[in-house]
């Protein structure tokens, strides 16, 4: 209920105070911060949670406003027609902007947003249709019949209403399978591929959802202002809609709102008050802003509604999944039959060859080991096999397929699953929701239904199944744990958790024990051997000698990149070769 | 259009070519030392052809009191974390007056000059020093304290940097634009196209700072250090290479190069306080065709982008500009067609 305390007060403001006795001035005043709110919402998502920064939001604005200004004073169609218009614009060009930029690093996107805002304010500024820097005049008020909402207090609750259901989207959203994804994008994609998931498309999305907000209240502002002109969405108005995301709290929902309200009434403030210190006339609170914003990255990165979430921090999830059906299951190899055949596979890095066709397989059942001394090729070969490397030649075949040429998030999909050496996880996700996102390739619901929570019935299939395995690795209690807040030996287990919650078919350890305690490796080594007897497929790269003699089947020795020699831990251990290879031999 | 209409559009492409090429250049070099995208490097080349500009009217240019303010901000910083990191205060005012000393004497110097009407060289001289000693006080004040911040964090800070020097420019300057005068005004004719004495002085400058760029980078000790800030700065720092100071040297190199580009363009076009913003961006526009790593990337690069503008604005002129920032679109499809992965670990 806690977490819906905001919506609800927010919700039962608005109308309170459209009706009371309040100056038009704050009104209008309100109505502006809703609409600034509405873009700087979208960048909560884009910036906060997914870590991309766009300056261009400004141009989006511009897009819905000029559509519908041109439309309607031009065509003379209705303000509810161009609405969808000027969101169908807005999103070819986002779509353009994000395809381009968003495959390269991350620095690219802001500079083609700065680049992209700067070159549509010069052509809304110099367009005879658009009217150049003068703009178009004369719009109409949003009507419904022959009701005016389109200024005063009507207004106020149509954009805080708008403003409101945006806001409870976006919770909804980041609160789902496709969040957990986007919410994985800011720390690296190598984790959230090996989910399975594919981190551009959900770049591009939320990249589109900012675009369209945007696009909204533009849409809002044209019609509420009665003109556009192209100074409201050149590149400063898109830095103080960054401003505004950035003071507020970037990754706060509700911080968009604060920082909205805020930057307005400063910027107001500022533009009376700088030029009578000052004594002449000009855009001085520009220097307030610039200096602001770097204040606020240094001492306040994570805004200002940071200190207010921290005051109510978020209640445990209600456990409402245990009448939940359990997942389906995919179809695994027979205890026995080959799982993983690794056919001379190689890898060269310019003139170095790190892995020199290496070949073995994995049975059905098999927990097979792969050992070798530091350098070895280990590592190489384990991302070789998982996709996340590209082969120089060989073949990976899985379950009967051949995975060589998929990326690692097809191989995912197919059900091979991993962890990483050094833990990857999101810290300020709950230990359960971090499980949940390996079961991503389980469900199917996308965006839409995640906004409307008519992806409820999965979720909660999806939630069991995470607390599913969370027990079943012996976790069971700190479901609701922050993740960044467990203790080593805790994040790997629950690393595994994640990687049993997509149903594989063959699970890759990679390091598992590395950097555990003594009794962390206990319970480590518990877990492999109940895995074992569950008769799960285990290839595992470790270092510790008792735990891979203990649990492994089968061992493969790798030194300088070429098969040293295979067989049981028996055999392994009593072979020369691999004795000098570890401990070196006498002369 | 015929062919001297045509050559003359490309010699002033390329004139304009050659500034754009040397602010891409000290994008790039502030970039791969510090992964600061430093938006305001254009408000250096403002800067630098205000100040010559106030000082050819005899009046102290506004510059050098923001540089006295910034000075001091720099050194109570430096007082304060010096004396909280080591517990010395006699070696943190000691480095605090350090910091201090160099921009006190520019602006002594400047004071005194100021009514003096010295040559028009000497007060270019004065004016580069000046705007230079912005350089390293700017990275001390704003980003030294975060250079351990990802590149995202770091361009909303260059964002708020550049926000907060267009402003003081317009404070310190006025809204009022200048034209400096020609550092040389005899004519040549080549052919169909004349070259005047600024476009000689604009192409030579530019040469000569890419050799003495490339020289630094390439021969000298200081310059191998800052390149090996720029591939790993742990692994610099074991070396014993303070981040701190290349990455002061370097934004006193990207300051030299925007108040050098100030001097060239200040007789070419009247600057204003916000002109240096669209002028940045170009070599900007130029840098991201190099990838910002490259540096004959970003001549090239400035060189296209100069040409661009110039036939952009001979076809249509009202739309020079959207031409120069929509030609990034392609370039980065390009790039990322090319590059074609995706970054990996932060």
């Amino acid at each position: 209920m806690k977490q819906h305390l905001p919506v609800l007060l927010l919700s039962l403001s608005v109308p309170i105070i459209a009706l009371l006795p309040l100056p038009d001035f704050w009104i209008a005043q309100l109505n502006y911060i809703g609409l600034y709110a509405l873009v700087s919402l979208g960048l909560v998502l884009l910036t906060g949670v997914g870590g991309l920064t766009s300056f261009g939001q400004a141009a989006f604005v511009g897009i819905g406003a000029y559509t519908t200004a041109w439309l309607t004073l031009n065509l003379g169609l209705s303000p509810w027609i161009t609405l969808f218009i000027g969101l169908g614009l807005t999103a070819v060009s986002a779509l353009v902007v994000g395809l381009i930029t968003l495959r390269m690093s991350g620095h690219y996107l802001p500079l083609a947003t700065i680049a992209w805002g700067l070159s549509l304010y010069y052509l809304m500024g110099n367009l005879d249709a658009l009217g150049k820097y003068d703009g178009l005049l004369g719009l109409k008020s949003l009507s419904v019949g022959d009701i005016d909402i389109g200024q005063g207090r009507l207004f106020f609750v149509l954009c805080w209403a708008l403003l409101i259901a945006g806001a409870v989207a976006l919770i909804n959203l980041l609160d789902s399978r496709p969040g957990r994804a986007i919410r994985s994008l800011k720390g690296g994609t190598q984790m959230a591929e090996a989910m399975g998931i594919s981190t551009f498309r959900y770049k591009v999305t939320i990249f589109l959802i900012a675009a369209l907000f945007a696009a909204v209240a533009g849409w809002l502002l044209a019609h509420f202002q009665r003109t556009v002109n192209p100074s409201a969405f050149g590149l400063k108005m898109g830095i103080e809609y960054l401003f505004m995301a950035v003071v507020g709290g970037v990754g706060h929902v509700w911080g968009a709102v604060v920082g909205a309200a805020l930057v307005k009434l400063l910027d107001d403030y500022l533009q009376v008050a700088l030029p009578a210190i000052i004594g002449t006339s000009g855009s001085y609170e520009v220097i307030v802003f610039g200096v602001a914003l770097v204040l606020v990255l240094k001492y306040l990165p994570d805004g200002l509604w940071s200190v207010v979430a921290r005051k109510f921090p978020r209640p445990p999830r209600a456990l409402n999944w245990l009448e939940a059906e359990d997942l389906p299951v995919r179809s695994k190899p027979a205890p026995g039959e080959p799982v993983l055949v690794v056919d001379n596979i190689r890898k060269q890095f310019g003139g170095l060859t790190a892995v020199n066709d290496i070949s073995f397989d994995i049975a059905a059942g098999q927990i097979v080991g792969l050992i070798g001394p530091n350098g070895a090729g280990k590592s190489t070969t384990f991302n070789l096999i998982t996709g996340v490397l590209s082969k120089t030649s060989g073949r990976v075949t899985f379950c009967g397929q051949d995975v060589s040429q998929l990326p690692s998030r097809e191989i995912a999909r197919q059900g091979m699953s991993r962890t990483f050496q050094h833990v990857k996880m999101i810290a300020d996700m709950t230990v359960l929701e971090n499980v949940a996102m390996g079961a991503y390739t389980r469900g199917h619901k996308g965006v839409l239904s995640a906004m409307l929570r008519t992806n409820q019935v999965e979720e909660q299939r999806l939630m069991k199944e995470a607390q599913r395995q969370l027990e079943r690795i012996g976790m069971g209690v700190s479901l609701h744990e922050q993740a960044g807040n467990l203790a080593m030996g805790s994040q790997r287990l629950m690393e595994i958790a994640r990687a049993l919650c997509s149903d594989p078919a063959l699970l890759l350890l990679d390091e598992p024990a590395a950097g555990l305690r003594h009794k962390e490796k206990q319970a480590l080594a518990q877990v492999l051997r109940q895995l074992q007897r569950e008769g799960m497929s285990i290839l595992l790269v470790e270092h510790d000698m008792d735990l891979v003699m203990e649990v492994c089947d089968q061992l493969v020795v790798m030194e300088f990149g070429t098969l040293l020699t295979r067989g049981t831990p028996a055999e392994v251990q009593a072979n020369p070769a691999v004795r000098a290879a570890y401990l070196g031999t006498e002369h | 259009m015929d062919s001297t209409i045509a050559s003359i559009l490309l010699l002033d492409g390329l004139t304009s070519g050659a500034v754009y090429a040397l602010l891409g250049l000290a994008t790039v070099l502030v970039f791969t030392v510090t992964r600061v995208i430093f938006i305001p490097q254009g408000e250096f080349v403002a800067y630098g052809a205000l100040t010559l500009a106030m000082l050819q009217s005899g009046k102290t240019p506004g510059t050098v009191w923001l540089l006295m303010c910034l000075a001091v901000v720099a050194s109570v910083m430096e007082l304060v974390e010096r004396w909280r990191h080591h517990g010395n205060p006699v070696r943190a005012l000691q480095s605090a007056l350090k910091t201090l000393l160099i921009p006190a004497v520019v602006a002594v110097v400047s004071i005194w000059a100021a009514p003096q009407q010295f040559a028009l060289w000497v007060q270019a001289l004065l004016s580069v020093a000046i705007v230079t000693t912005f350089g390293p006080l700017v990275y001390r004040v704003a980003y030294q304290s975060l250079e351990a911040a990802t590149p995202l964090v770091l361009l909303i800070v260059s964002v708020g940097v550049h926000f907060a020097m267009t402003g003081l420019g317009l404070l310190f300057f006025g809204a009022e634009g200048f034209r400096n005068p020609s550092f040389w005004d005899d004519r040549f004719a080549l052919g169909p196209v004349t070259l005047t004495g600024q476009t000689v002085i604009i192409f030579g400058v530019s040469l000569s700072l890419i050799v003495l760029l490339w020289l630094y980078f390439e021969k000298s000790l200081r310059g191998k250090a800052l390149r090996a800030t720029a591939v790993n700065r742990t692994g610099a720092r074991l070396m014993g290479i303070s981040t701190h100071a290349s990455g002061q040297l370097t934004f006193l190199m990207a300051a030299l190069i925007g108040a050098l580009s100030g001097l060239l363009i200040g007789p070419t076009t009247t600057v204003f306080y916000d002109s240096g913003f669209l002028i940045g961006l170009k070599g900007f526009v130029a840098a991201v065709v190099a990838g910002l790593s490259s540096y004959p990337g970003a001549l090239l690069g400035a060189l296209f982008v100069g040409i661009v503008e110039a036939f952009g604005a001979f076809w249509a002129s009202a739309f020079k500009e959207v031409i120069v920032f929509t030609l990034i679109l392609p370039i980065l499809l390009v790039r990322s067609l090319r590059s074609g992965h995706s970054d990996e670990e932060h």
